[in-house]
């Protein structure tokens, strides 16, 4: 790590933030506010040398499993698609009738999706069944899954949680997006998620906590976790929901719109 | 075509083994011959008869606990990487408490999952209306791209299983709980997709499946004995994709159907037949399955005769559409 692959990957987070806001003003719907708060983890995980993957192969074996657990988070995730070449040069709309970029990732549309998700606590236990498959097969590939902290309110979410600490899947990874908001409030008002932490430490699990938005930090985080330890490895992201965006940052009204016209003027003036 | 069904059928020492033995049996024999066979269990091994699979594959035996929505997930996860998992709960928890993951993860994503719930129906008995499946087919039905399978006795899970693993794409595996007639033998044909016209017909066709198809097969029998009418059988173990071509053969020839199911009427087979035949051939069809009510605990036998889908329901339903059909209008 230097500091020069840092400012490119604090770069490249910023024209994350611009091409997904376009994609959201574009499409006139979708969730804007936690897509622009993971900005930088996902250009650390896709552009810091964290994931193996290969565009030209998106069902390469010895790749490193990815799945988006908090799927509505999708226009940062295709943002970063595109940007790493799983696209090629077809350009498509976010949201739109035939269009591959559906308003939740969708295996059946992209290759490079694991797995479809949206509906919440369905994502990270897919994940325990790659993770275990990886296991079975011998290959040495790790399966990186990011969730959200309201994800943590179904009740599923702990029994993919339970069954990795049970199962020593230490070849699995979660990342939680911890933004403290939901679509109808703040975390602690919606719902009583307790010392998330200590839950998974609980469960047999390693926990890292790390700030999503400081790039070394995270690159930090990310070669502090390779270990084969027999604990699968939680990395809590302190993120801001919208952050880039100071006007929307930590308004959980934005969880779930695109911005309008003005809005999209004025955050892209911002993220220059 | 010549069934080879069980010879001593309406006999009183007929042949009865439990299906879940029949699932515990195949799947060693898969597992044999395929590495890519693994299996998930919500602790329910005992109850799926799975011992001696775990006893011969540990490390392709996953025990999940009693978490059906992971065990789901977990095994569309399993499936999407190659392997063919098999998911073992009662009939009860598998749909019902993993139905979101069944939707998305295992059936939006085509992932190759089997999932088998053993004691549905009514007959599973002294547990009481919350294990008894009456729905469970009526959900998997409703869900694009999920094969229903519902075999009517041991040799004929032990096929369905084994169909089971050779079709790509999701399947739901469902049989009942007790030891019951085997009406089928290990020589009798089995395809994915096919009915089987157990017995030919003139006055009309019993349709059924799982333990159904036993009764049907007596009630047909008691039907010519003191009725002199004809009946046939028709065991339709694979309940989507529904087999049309021989649905509306059968429909045609003698224009009657009575549909026998241990599950509800609404989104059973009773439910698939009727969506099939009113757009592409209406006829009197008598319903003798389940009416919108949740069971109690009892005896099989006593909820069998009490909740109406017993021999003497099916043959008083065959006389009851014998009669429609009579009065039935065709406009030809």
């Amino acid at each position: 790590m230097n500091k020069k692959q840092i400012e490119e990957l604090q770069i490249r987070a910023k024209r994350i933030r611009r091409e997904l806001t376009e994609m959201l003003y574009n499409a006139g719907s979708g969730h804007w506010g936690g897509s622009l708060g993971m900005a930088d983890i996902f250009a650390v995980l896709f552009f810091g040398g964290v994931l193996k993957y290969n565009p030209k192969k998106p069902d390469w074996v010895e790749r490193d499993r990815f799945i988006l657990s908090n799927g509505h988070i999708a226009p940062v995730y295709y943002t970063v698609l595109e940007q790493a070449g799983f696209f090629g040069d077809k350009k498509a709309q976010l949201r739109r009738t035939g269009s591959p970029l559906q308003g939740h990732p969708s295996h059946i549309h992209i290759e490079a999706v694991e797995t479809s998700t949206g509906p919440l606590g369905q994502g990270v236990g897919v994940a325990v069944g790659k993770a275990l498959a990886l296991k079975l097969k011998k290959i040495d590939s790790r399966v990186f899954c990011i969730c959200s902290d309201a994800e943590h309110e179904e009740g599923s979410t702990w029994e993919a949680i339970a069954s990795a600490g049970k199962f020593k899947l230490d070849n699995l990874i979660f990342i939680l997006d911890r933004n403290h908001l939901q679509i109808s409030g703040t975390t602690d008002e919606v719902a009583n998620l307790g010392n998330i932490a200590n839950r998974y430490r609980d469960l047999g699990w390693e926990v890292f906590e790390v700030n999503g938005h400081d790039t070394a930090k995270i690159l930090r985080a990310f070669s502090a976790i390779k270990s084969k330890n027999g604990k699968p490895k939680l990395i809590i992201a302190k993120t801001v929901m919208g952050k880039g965006v100071k006007f929307i940052e930590n308004d959980y009204h934005y969880h779930g719109r695109a911005p309008n016209e003005e809005e999209y003027n004025k955050a892209m003036e911002l993220l220059k | 075509m010549n069934y080879n069904l069980n010879p001593n059928l309406f006999s009183v020492n007929v042949e009865k083994r439990s299906c879940r033995q029949g699932f515990g049996d195949e799947i060693v024999e898969l597992a044999k011959n395929s590495k890519k066979v693994v299996v998930l269990d919500a602790d329910l091994m005992e109850s799926l008869r799975l011992g001696e699979f775990k006893k011969k594959y540990p490390n392709r035996f996953f025990e999940m606990g009693v978490a059906e929505a992971n065990m789901i997930s977990a095994a569309a996860g399993l499936a999407l990487e190659g392997f063919v998992p098999f998911t073992s709960s009662f009939a009860v928890f598998t749909p019902n408490q993993a139905v979101a993951q069944i939707r998305v993860s295992v059936a939006y994503n085509k992932a190759n999952v089997k999932i088998v719930g053993s004691h549905a129906g009514i007959a599973t008995g002294p547990d009481g209306a919350t294990h008894q499946a009456l729905e469970d087919i009526a959900i998997m039905r409703a869900i694009p791209g999920i094969t229903v399978l519902a075999p009517c006795d041991y040799w004929q899970t032990r096929k369905a299983i084994r169909s089971a693993f050779k079709i790509n794409g999701p399947v739901y595996i469902r049989f009942g709980r007790n030891e019951i007639p085997s009406v089928t033998t290990e020589k009798t044909p089995f395809r994915a997709g096919e009915a089987q016209i157990l017995r030919d017909g003139f006055d009309g066709f019993i349709l059924a499946h799982g333990e159904s198809v036993y009764r049907s097969m007596v009630a047909a029998e008691v039907l010519k004995r003191d009725k002199k009418m004809d009946f046939g059988v028709i065991n339709i173990p694979t309940i989507k994709p529904l087999d049309e071509t021989n649905l509306l053969k059968y429909a045609k020839k003698t224009r009657a159907f009575v549909v026998v199911e241990d599950h509800q009427v609404t989104g059973g087979l009773c439910g698939a037949v009727s969506e099939f035949l009113s757009e592409n051939y209406p006829i009197p069809i008598q319903f003798v399955a389940i009416r919108d009510k949740f069971g109690e605990s009892g005896s099989s036998e006593k909820l069998i005769k009490k909740y109406h889908i017993d021999i003497e329901d099916i043959v008083d339903g065959c006389l009851k559409v014998k009669e429609r059909k009579r009065m039935f209008v065709y406009n030809k």
